[in-house]
């Protein structure tokens, strides 16, 4: 008789304790404003409320800030290529004979390989002219993986003035 | 012919082997067990690893100490902060140099947000392998308040790389106090929900209770750590008894539960949530104001010598050797990984019970497989 008074208790304890879960889900089931689903191919947009924006520190793909004048502040040093663990970055430099006759570094190519970055931020931290910065570019997917091999400095682009 | 289908073994006598993995969505990874059935009763369990070994241990003799930091991301990668603050806590203990205390704080900060993150996921997925699909969401969207945290400080959702030997990379965000705060407000009201939806069903608990019992003594003897081991009465909280970064600052209870079975590590999970927030509200109004790293050499040299340090990540203790010969490069790095040894009592918990329970047992571990291959 004890057991099944248990038995029949149980019974109607399990089932209350179902009740209490849906309980929680019923909440959310009727009330759509707790709901917090990004759509996301259609939020990336202007033209919906919520614009999709990273946050300013996120850490999407190396870049090189140009002024409007096309000057960049690379001095082909080389140290984000000695810290990168990856061996991502490779700094083609020239030697150029400056205006006094003495031999000057100049950068020619930034080549960046995104496909082999792991976002350290090594490269930009120890930059000591402060070349190199995080875009929030988030959407890296191509259809050539050639594409992934990018070149930071514009074409035509030069030292900005002022820094050594 | 008659004679030969008379000599066939009765099934339910006969043992029979089957995979579980590498790809089953229960082992959380790329992990596979060779399970030899019994019926529907597990007589023996062997974990087969190595599927995603990247060599990692190997790599760290090739790279400088601040290199090494975005290795030991992938490794835990839920716990990515802790695996950061081991590194450098080690290069830190071997220079001899102390941190600045606004460092110390923010650090415990993010490994309690880190570990209440990853008990999160832990939960989310441990409700999705018993079968509550609900789980699944309601953790995640609870997870995406910190992730969002991280990502406005750290720069990056899950592979943080925020650390560095000597301190931090950049200073945190002015935001991100407020945003704990708001976070730690909100997290108080939905906590409740998990225990509503999971812990209180009839379900859960007939699959949990009594299932795969880890004594004390198996704990130590395979040394066991993390909440797996304290629900089983091991006191082993590496935070509480040998405190690193600001945790001595701190008030906290460390969680101990005696019976040790799958609902007695899952309660152990569900408090430590309770416990992080508790330590998160004493530090996040007091961090100290001051330089955000310790003036450090861009070469970092480590004198010669053997070092080794220890901290209490979301899945119990990693440990870091390493071996310096005087040169920028270490000259041999050991991780003492928490998943590995937790995955040594597979065989011995599951033994007797039924194919079921296995599921539920290996997502009460909480193995993230990454880190057990290395």
């Amino acid at each position: 008789m004890k057991s099944f008074i248990k038995y029949i208790s149980d019974i109607f304890s399990g089932v209350a304790s179902l009740l209490k879960g849906m309980r929680v889900t019923g909440k959310y089931f009727f009330s759509p404003r707790a709901i917090v689903t990004q759509q996301y191919p259609e939020n990336r947009h202007k033209k919906g409320k919520k614009k999709l924006e990273m946050f300013d520190r996120f850490k999407g793909e190396v870049i090189m800030p140009h002024s409007e004048n096309n000057q960049h502040k690379c001095t082909a040093c080389g140290i984000c290529e000695n810290n990168c663990p990856n061996g991502t970055i490779e700094v083609i430099s020239v030697m150029n004979i400056g205006e006094d006759g003495k031999k000057k570094r100049a950068l020619d190519k930034h080549i960046y390989r995104l496909s082999m970055c792991s976002f350290c931020a090594l490269c930009v931290k120890t930059c000591p002219s402060k070349a190199l910065a995080f875009s929030q570019e988030f959407e890296h997917a191509v259809f050539d993986r050639k594409k992934l091999i990018k070149i930071l400095n514009k074409p035509g682009s030069t030292l900005m003035k002022g820094i050594e | 012919m008659s004679e030969e289908i008379s000599s066939v073994v009765d099934i339910d006598q006969q043992e029979y082997i089957i995979n579980i993995g590498p790809q089953h969505p229960s082992t959380h990874g790329v992990l596979r067990f060779v399970v030899s059935l019994q019926g529907e009763v597990v007589k023996s369990l062997q974990p087969h690893i190595g599927y995603i070994h990247r060599g990692i241990e190997k790599m760290c003799e090739n790279l400088t100490y601040q290199q090494i930091i975005h290795l030991t991301d992938r490794m835990d990668y839920l716990s990515a902060h802790t695996n950061n603050e081991a590194v450098c806590l080690c290069v830190e203990k071997a220079l001899g140099i102390e941190v600045p205390e606004r460092v110390k704080y923010i650090r415990t900060i993010l490994d309690e947000l880190t570990r209440l993150a990853s008990h999160q996921l832990w939960w989310c997925s441990f409700g999705m392998d018993l079968g509550g699909q609900t789980c699944y969401f309601y953790g995640l969207r609870d997870r995406e308040k910190i992730l969002d945290i991280f990502e406005e400080t750290c720069g990056a959702r899950l592979l943080l790389s925020y650390n560095t030997p000597g301190g931090l990379m950049w200073d945190i965000h002015p935001n991100f106090q407020k945003r704990i705060k708001e976070f730690i407000k909100y997290f108080r009201k939905k906590l409740p929900e998990y225990d509503a939806i999971l812990t209180g069903n009839v379900i859960m608990h007939q699959r949990t209770e009594d299932i795969g019992i880890l004594s004390l003594e198996d704990a130590i003897s395979y040394g066991i750590t993390g909440p797996t081991a304290r629900a089983s009465g091991f006191s082993c909280d590496v935070r509480k008894r040998y405190p690193y970064s600001a945790y001595d600052k701190a008030d906290f209870k460390e969680i101990i539960y005696t019976k040790g079975d799958t609902f007695h590590r899952y309660q152990a999970r569900m408090d430590e949530m309770w416990e992080s927030m508790k330590i998160l509200e004493q530090l996040v109004d007091n961090i100290p104001e001051g330089d955000f790293t310790a003036k450090m050499k861009p070469v970092i040299k480590l004198p010669e010598g053997e070092y080794y340090q220890r901290v209490e990540s979301a899945r119990g203790e990693l440990g870091v050797f390493i071996v310096s010969k005087g040169e920028k490069y270490p000259y041999r790095m050991k991780f003492r990984s928490p998943n590995f040894c937790n995955l040594a009592i597979m065989n011995k918990l599951t033994s007797n019970f039924k194919i079921a329970d296995l599921i539920a047992i290996s997502g009460s571990l909480d193995l993230v497989i990454p880190d057990i291959d290395r």
